[in-house]
C-alpha cells in the first residue's frame, strides 16, 4: 500500500489533481481517493436517497448505503421522513436488511431485541434492570439510532446530507432543481411515482465516469454506431410505411450527429450540476401519446401545458449521486462500491393521472437502454472499463476536459449563477470537477 | 407432439445459440414472437414493469446484427457461451391449439476474454405447431437472480 496517506493530509498534492482543463488519472484509480470521497464528497454534498412514494405509510422503509454508511429510510406516524443509521446502538447489528418493507411502529433488533421507536429513540431493551449503575446511559448507545439530521424532500424526492457541514438544500442545487419541477410537472397532477422496479447493473469502472458520460455528447455517433446506428439501418430497410416502434424511436437518435448534439446545448450550475438538452434533445421526437397532451392543457392551461412539454432535456446531474430524465420521466442513480465498482440502479416513474402508455414509453426505454442487457450499456461500460484499464499506461497520467474551455468559465459562472454553451462542450465535466475539489480538498 | 420431441426442440435451440448460428435461432421464432427476462421473480407484466429484456423480433434482429458489426467494441474479444441444461420437461401440453409450455432448469456460462460469470434459469418458452413444425412464440427465461445487482450479459440466456 505504497499509495496510502499521500493524500489525506496533503491539501496541495489534492487540489493538483484538478486543474482547469484537465484532471489526474488518481481521481478514478486511487482507493485513497475513493475512501476520501466517501468521507468527503459523499457526506458533504446532498444525496439522493429514494422517492416519497416507497414509503407512504407508516413504518414503511428502503435501506441503502450512503458513503458506505448503512442507513433506513423510513416514514415516522407524523408523517415525516427520518433517515436512521442501520446499526443497533448495542452490539452493531444492522436491524433491517431488505431494501424495503415495513416495520410497523417499531425497529427492533433481531439479535438481543433492543426496541426503537421510528424516531430512533429506544422504546425497550430486555432486562434493563441489569444496566442499572453501568455507565451505559452514558454513552452514545443510551440515545439510541443515530439519526440524519440533514434530509430534505423536494417535489417527493428525498436528499440526505451526512456531514453537519455543507452547504444548505437549496443553495447546493439553487436553479438546477427546474429539472426536478419539470418532471413532476408532466403528471396532470403535478405528483410521481416510482413504478415498475428497478434495474440494477453493476458496472466495474469508477463512478464518475457513468455521471460525467451523461451529459458527453462527443461519444454517442461512435460508440453507440454498432448499436443505434444499425438500428437505423435496419429500420431503413423496412417498408416506408410501416409504423415505427417505441424501442426505434427511442433507439436511433443516439445515431444523431455531431451537429445534432451540438446544438442541443448544455447549461451548467453552481456546485457541479447541470443539464445538457438546453434547445431540444433525443427525446423531443417522440410521438403524442394517446389523450396525455390533452390532460395536460386541461390541468395548466394550454400555455403553461406547451411550456412544461416542450422543455425536453437530455441528462441533468444532480452532482454526484442523482441523474434524471425528465422527458422520459426515469432517473438513474449512482452507488459507487470501490474506485473501480460502481452500481447503477436506474427506476421508472408514473406520472399520476396520466395515461398507461407514458409507464409504458418509460419502461421500454429503461430496458433498451439502461439494463444489464441493453446493447446501448454494453457500448458504454465498455468504454468506461476501457478506461479504467488503459489509464495505468505511463507517458500521460492527465485526462483531457479541454473542449471549448475559455478562461475566465469559473467566474463567469459564478457571477453569472448558470452558464449555457455549445452541446459538445466539456464545461460539464469541468463544472464537476471544480465541485469535486471544493467537497474533496478542505479536512 | 411428444415430450421427447419438445425437449429435442428445446435441446437445438440451446445449441444453436452456444454456436452462435444466431441467425439460424431467430428463424426459431414465429412473426409475433417475444423473448423475455423479467427483472422481478414472479414478474407478470412486461410493459409495465422493467425487464432485463422483452424483445420483439426485430429488437433480437438487431442484437443480432449488432453482434456481426465490426463496431460492437464490447465483442473485442468476443463473448461465449454455453447452456447446461437439465430434461426439458412438458409443463403444458394443449394438442387441439397446438401450443406447449416447456420448463427448463439450465447453469449459463457467459465468458469473454478472462472473465467469466455464471447464472442459474429457468427457461419457460410456449412453444407453437406451425405448419407442421415447433417455433417459439415466448421464450421467458427466469434467472434465479434477476433484482441482484448484474453485470453484463451479452448474449442470450
Amino acid at each position: 500500500m505504497l499509495r496510502m496517506g499521500r493524500y489525506r493530509n496533503d491539501p496541495a498534492a489534492l487540489d493538483a489533481l484538478v486543474q482547469a482543463d484537465r484532471v489526474h488519472r488518481d481521481v478514478y484509480l486511487d482507493p485513497e481517493l475513493f475512501q476520501l470521497e466517501m468521507e468527503r464528497l459523499w457526506s458533504r454534498a446532498w444525496i439522493y436517497a429514494g422517492h416519497e412514494s416507497q414509503i407512504r405509510n407508516e413504518g414503511d422503509y428502503l435501506t441503502l448505503e450512503i458513503a458506505a454508511q448503512p442507513l433506513v429510510v423510513l416514514r415516522h406516524g407524523d408523517g415525516s421522513v427520518r433517515v436512521l443509521v442501520n446499526r443497533c446502538a448495542h452490539k452493531g447489528t444492522r436491524l433491517v436488511g431488505e431494501q424495503a418493507g415495513n416495520c410497523g411502529k417499531t425497529l427492533r433488533c433481531p439479535y438481543h431485541a433492543w426496541t426503537y421507536r421510528l424516531d430512533g429513540s429506544i422504546l425497550n431493551i430486555p432486562l434493563s434492570q441489569g444496566y442499572d449503575g453501568t455507565r451505559l446511559a452514558e454513552t452514545e448507545a443510551w440515545r439510541g439510532l443515530a439519526a440524519v439530521q440533514n434530509v430534505a424532500t423536494y417535489r417527493g424526492f428525498i436528499f440526505v446530507r451526512l456531514s453537519p457541514q455543507g452547504l444548505a438544500f437549496r443553495e447546493y442545487f439553487g436553479a438546477s432543481l427546474s429539472s426536478i419541477d419539470n418532471l413532476a410537472d408532466r403528471s396532470p397532477e403535478g405528483e410521481l411515482e416510482i413504478a415498475g422496479g428497478c434495474l440494477r447493473y453493476l458496472h466495474n469502472c469508477n463512478w464518475k465516469m457513468f455521471v460525467e458520460n451523461l451529459n458527453d455528447t462527443m461519444h454517442p455517433m461512435i460508440a453507440h454506431a454498432s448499436s443505434a446506428g444499425t438500428a437505423r439501418k435496419l429500420w431503413e430497410g423496412k417498408p416506408a410505411d410501416a409504423p415505427k416502434p417505441m424501442a426505434i424511436e427511442q433507439i436511433a437518435p443516439f445515431a444523431s450527429d455531431y451537429k445534432f448534439f451540438d446544438d442541443m446545448g448544455v447549461r451548467v450550475y453552481p456546485h457541479g450540476h447541470g443539464f445538457s438538452g438546453v434547445n431540444f434533445s433525443i427525446h423531443s421526437s417522440y410521438a403524442a401519446l394517446g389523450g396525455y397532451e390533452a390532460l395536460m392543457k386541461k390541468a395548466y392551461g394550454e400555455e403553461r401545458a406547451r411550456n412544461i412539454l416542450g422543455t425536453v432535456r437530455h441528462n441533468t446531474v444532480y452532482y454526484p449521486s442523482l441523474t434524471i430524465k425528465g422527458a422520459i420521466q426515469s432517473i438513474r442513480v449512482a452507488r459507487p462500491l470501490a474506485a473501480d465498482r460502481t452500481l447503477i440502479e436506474s427506476w421508472t416513474f408514473r406520472l399520476k393521472g396520466a395515461p398507461d402508455g407514458l409507464l409504458e414509453r418509460t419502461v421500454t426505454y429503461n430496458r433498451l437502454i439502461n439494463s444489464p442487457m441493453s446493447i446501448v450499456g454494453h457500448d458504454d461500460l465498455q468504454c468506461y472499463r476501457a478506461i479504467q484499464e488503459g489509464l495505468a499506461g505511463e507517458g500521460n497520467q492527465w485526462v483531457s476536459l479541454h473542449r471549448n474551455h475559455a478562461a475566465g468559465e469559473a467566474a463567469e459562472l459564478e457571477r453569472r449563477g448558470e452558464l449555457t454553451c455549445n452541446g459538445t462542450s466539456d464545461v460539464s465535466m469541468r463544472n464537476q470537477f471544480r465541485a469535486w475539489k471544493e467537497l474533496m480538498v478542505s479536512e | 407432439m411428444t415430450e421427447q420431441e419438445l425437449a429435442k426442440f428445446v435441446r437445438r435451440e440451446a445449441r444453436l445459440i452456444d454456436e452462435k448460428r444466431f441467425d439460424e435461432w431467430l428463424a426459431l421464432f414465429t412473426d409475433d414472437a417475444h423473448y423475455w427476462v423479467p427483472a422481478a421473480p414472479g414478474q407478470t407484466d412486461p410493459l409495465g414493469h422493467n425487464s432485463l429484456a422483452y424483445e420483439d423480433r426485430l429488437l433480437l434482429e438487431l442484437r443480432i446484427e449488432r453482434l456481426k458489426s465490426a463496431r460492437a467494441y464490447s465483442q473485442r474479444p468476443p463473448s461465449r457461451c454455453l447452456h447446461v441444461l437439465q430434461e426439458p420437461e412438458a409443463e403444458k401440453l394443449d394438442h387441439e391449439r397446438g401450443e406447449f409450455l416447456v420448463r427448463t432448469p439450465f447453469l449459463y456460462t457467459e465468458t469473454r476474454g478472462d472473465e467469466s460469470q455464471r447464472s442459474a434459469a429457468t427457461a419457460w418458452p410456449t412453444l407453437v405447431n406451425l405448419d407442421g413444425g415447433l417455433r417459439i412464440r415466448l421464450k421467458r427465461v427466469d434467472i434465479l437472480n434477476c433484482d441482484a445487482a448484474l453485470p453484463s450479459i451479452q448474449l442470450f440466456l
